[in-house]
C-alpha cells in the first residue's frame, strides 16, 4: 500500500524535528562557546571568541588533543587489520565456528563501557601493567574492533566468491589472492569502518574514564569539569571536538567522491 | 574447497579471537574472582569469602540497580513508540530522505555523549537556552525540568535512540509489502495489520533494538551524572563510587558481576534468537 500524501508529509516533519532534536544541545553548546560572560546566561549579552583564543595557546588542551589523537590513531589502524581478517571470518569464509564467532563478536557492543573499562583496570594491575594511553587503546579496541568487523562484514556478504576461485585456480597463492582481490574489494567497507573507528574512539569517554591513567583525553577532562569545577573553556572545546569530527566526515565524502570520479574516469577511457 | 574456507575461518578470526580473550573474557573472569575476595584488598591472593554481596543486599545496593533497570525499561518502552513511525518511514516511505536522516543521525554518535548531555543542561537549565529566552520575551521565568528522574529518562532516550531506531528500521524493512497489501485486501484493519502482520514480522529488528537501548541504558552512568544531579544513584555510579572513593575492588567487582549476569543473560538470550546472515544481508 502506497503512504498517502498526507501521511508522507506527517512522517517527513516528524523526521526533520527529529534531526532537530537530536542536535539542539549541540546549538546551545555552540551559543556557551562565543559567550564572553565567564558564567554563562541566555540570552547570551555579549559575544566573543576569546575562549576560542584561549584554548589554542593552552598547553593543557593540546596535550589533551594529543593523547586523543594518538589513541584514536592507534585504534583505527589496528582495529582496521582485525576487521578485515575478522570479516572473513564473519561473512566469507564458512567454517565450522563460524556461528559461535559471529556471537561471540557482539558482546562487548552490548556490555556497559564503565563496567568493561573497570575491569580492564583490575586486569592490567593484575598482570602488573601501569595505565596510559597505551592501556585505553586496548580498551577502545575491544569495543571498537567488533564495530568495525561489522561493518566490513556487511560489505563481505556483498561480494562474489567466484572472484577468489578464479583468481585461484589462474595459480595466485592465498596472499596473492587476499591482496590483489579480495582487500580492492572491500575497500570501501574499510573506508566507512575507518571512519567510524577513529570518531568513536575520539569521541568515547565511558572506557577511557579508568583505563589512561595518568593521562587524559579530551572527553574524559570535558566530563571531569562538567560534574565538578566547571570551566568557560568546556562548551569551547566541546565544539572544537565537534567541528574536527565533521570536517573529517566531510574529508572522507570528499575522497570517497574523487575515487568514484577517478574511477568512472578511467573506465570511460577504456 | 571446504577444508581451505575451514583453514582460512579459523586464521582470520584467530586476531580478533585473541583480543577479545585478553581484553575482554579475561578481565571478567578478574572481575569475578574479585567479587569474593573480603573487603578493600587489591590482590587476589587472598581467602574468599562473600561478603561483598552481602554489602550489596544489607546497604540496599539493590535500590540503584532496580532504578537503573527500572529507567532503562522506561526509556527503552518510550524508544519503541518514539522511534516505530520513523523506522517504518525509513524503510517503506522516505526515499533519498533515509539517506539524509540516517548520515544525519550517525554523525550526531560521533559527537561524544557527554557534550550532548551538557548540551541538554545549557538548554533546560534555569537562564538556559529555552527559559532564559522565554522569559527575556515574556517576563515569566518557570523552573528547570533538570535533576530529578524523569530528565534521566528523557537523557536515556535522547542518547540510545539511534541504537533502537537502526535495527526497527532494518527490521521493518524485512516485513514483505505484499504480505501486508494481502491483508489489507482481505479487509484487515490498520491495527490488525500493525499486530498481526507487521510486528511479528518485523520480531528479529524489535528485539535487537529494545535488547541494545535496554542493555545500554541499564549500564548507563552520564545521563543520571549530568542532567540527574544524582536525584537517583544508577548501578553504573555505584560501581564507579566503589572503585574510586570507596578504594574497595571487592564491592565494586560484586556489584559489577550482578550487573553483568542481568545484561549478560539478556544479551545472550537475545543474540542467539537472532540471524545475523538474514539481517546483514546475505545474498548467497
Amino acid at each position: 500500500m502506497k503512504a498517502s500524501r498526507l501521511t508522507r508529509n506527517v512522517l517527513f516533519v516528524y523526521g526533520i524535528l527529529m534531526i532537530a532534536f537530536l542536535y539542539l544541545p549541540l546549538v546551545s553548546v555552540g551559543f556557551a562557546s562565543v559567550s564572553q560572560a565567564r558564567y554563562l546566561s541566555f540570552p547570551i549579552r555579549r559575544y566573543s571568541t576569546k575562549w576560542y583564543g584561549e584554548a589554542f595557546e593552552s598547553s593543557t588542551v593540546s596535550e589533551l588533543l594529543l593523547t586523543s589523537l594518538s589513541v584514536a590513531v592507534v585504534v583505527t589502524i589496528v582495529s582496521l587489520v582485525f576487521a578485515f581478517f575478522g570479516a572473513l571470518a564473519f561473512a566469507r569464509y564458512q567454517w565450522r565456528f563460524r556461528n559461535v564467532f559471529q556471537k561471540l563478536i557482539l558482546l562487548p557492543i552490548f556490555f556497559p563501557q564503565t563496567v568493561l573499562g573497570l575491569a580492564l583496570l583490575m586486569w592490567f594491575n593484575s598482570l602488573g601493567i601501569i595505565p596510559t594511553w597505551k592501556t585505553a587503546v586496548v580498551a577502545h579496541l575491544v569495543w571498537i574492533t567488533p564495530i568495525a568487523t561489522l561493518i566490513v562484514a556487511i560489505r563481505a556478504y556483498s561480494f562474489d566468491p567466484a572472484l577468489e576461485e578464479a583468481a585461484r585456480d589462474m595459480g595466485a597463492g592465498t596472499l596473492t589472492v587476499l591482496r590483489e582481490i579480495t582487500l580492492p574489494l572491500l575497500m570501501p567497507g574499510l573506508v566507512s569502518a575507518g571512519l567510524f573507528a577513529f570518531l568513536l574512539s575520539w569521541g568515547n569517554f565511558p572506557l577511557s574514564l579508568f583505563t589512561t591513567g595518568a593521562d587524559s583525553t579530551l572527553p574524559e577532562w570535558l566530563y571531569a569539569k562538567m560534574v565538578s569545577g566547571y570551566s568557560p573553556l568546556v562548551p569551547t572545546l566541546g565544539i572544537m571536538s565537534v567541528v574536527g569530527s565533521f570536517l573529517l566526515i566531510l574529508f572522507a565524502f570528499a575522497l570517497v567522491w574523487l575515487m568514484r570520479a577517478n574511477k568512472e574516469a578511467r573506465t570511460a577511457q577504456d | 574447497m571446504k577444508s581451505l574456507d575451514q583453514k582460512l575461518g579459523l586464521f582470520s578470526a584467530l586476531p580478533v579471537v585473541a583480543l577479545l580473550g585478553l581484553a575482554f573474557l579475561a578481565p571478567l573472569v578478574v572481575v569475578a574472582l574479585f567479587s569474593i575476595m573480603p573487603a578493600k584488598v587489591f590482590s587476589l591472593a587472598n581467602t574468599p569469602d562473600f561478603s561483598a554481596y552481602a554489602v550489596f543486599v544489607q546497604q540496599g545496593y539493590y535500590k540503584s540497580l532496580l532504578w537503573s533497570l527500572g529507567m532503562a525499561l522506561a526509556s527503552t518502552a518510550i524508544l519503541l513508540v518514539v522511534c516505530w513511525p520513523l523506522a517504518y518511514a525509513m524503510a517503506k516511505v522516505f526515499k533519498s530522505f533515509t539517506l539524509v536522516l540516517t548520515i544525519a543521525i550517525v554523525m550526531s554518535l560521533f559527537v561524544s555523549e557527554n557534550i550532548r548531555l551538557f548540551g541538554w543542561v545549557l538548554t533546560l537549565m534555569k537562564g538556559g537556552l529555552i527559559e532564559g529566552h522565554f522569559r527575556a520575551l515574556t517576563g515569566i521565568g518557570f523552573d528547570s525540568p533538570l535533576y530529578g528522574v524523569p530528565i534521566i529518562v528523557f537523557g536515556l532516550v535522547y542518547v540510545y535512540l539511534p541504537f533502537m531506531l537502526f535495527p526497527l528500521a532494518q527490521g521493518i524493512a524485512m516485513v514483505p509489502d505484499d504480505t501486508r497489501q494481502a491483508a489489507y485486501d482481505l479487509g484487515a484493519s490498520r491495527w490488525q495489520v500493525l499486530w498481526q502482520i507487521e510486528i511479528p514480522l518485523a520480531a528479529p529488528g524489535i528485539v535487537v533494538g529494545s535488547l541494545l537501548s535496554f542493555v545500554l541504558a541499564a549500564g548507563a552512568l552520564a545521563e543520571s551524572k549530568i542532567l540527574g544531579g544524582q536525584a537517583v544513584i544508577a548501578i553504573a555510579d555505584d560501581i564507579e563510587t566503589a572503585f574510586t572513593f570507596g578504594q574497595n575492588w571487592p564491592l565494586g567487582s560484586a556489584l559489577s558481576m550482578v550487573l553483568i549476569v542481568i545484561i549478560g543473560t539478556l544479551a545472550l538470550f537475545g543474540i542467539s534468537k537472532v540471524d545475523l546472515d538474514a539481517i546483514m544481508g546475505r545474498k548467497r
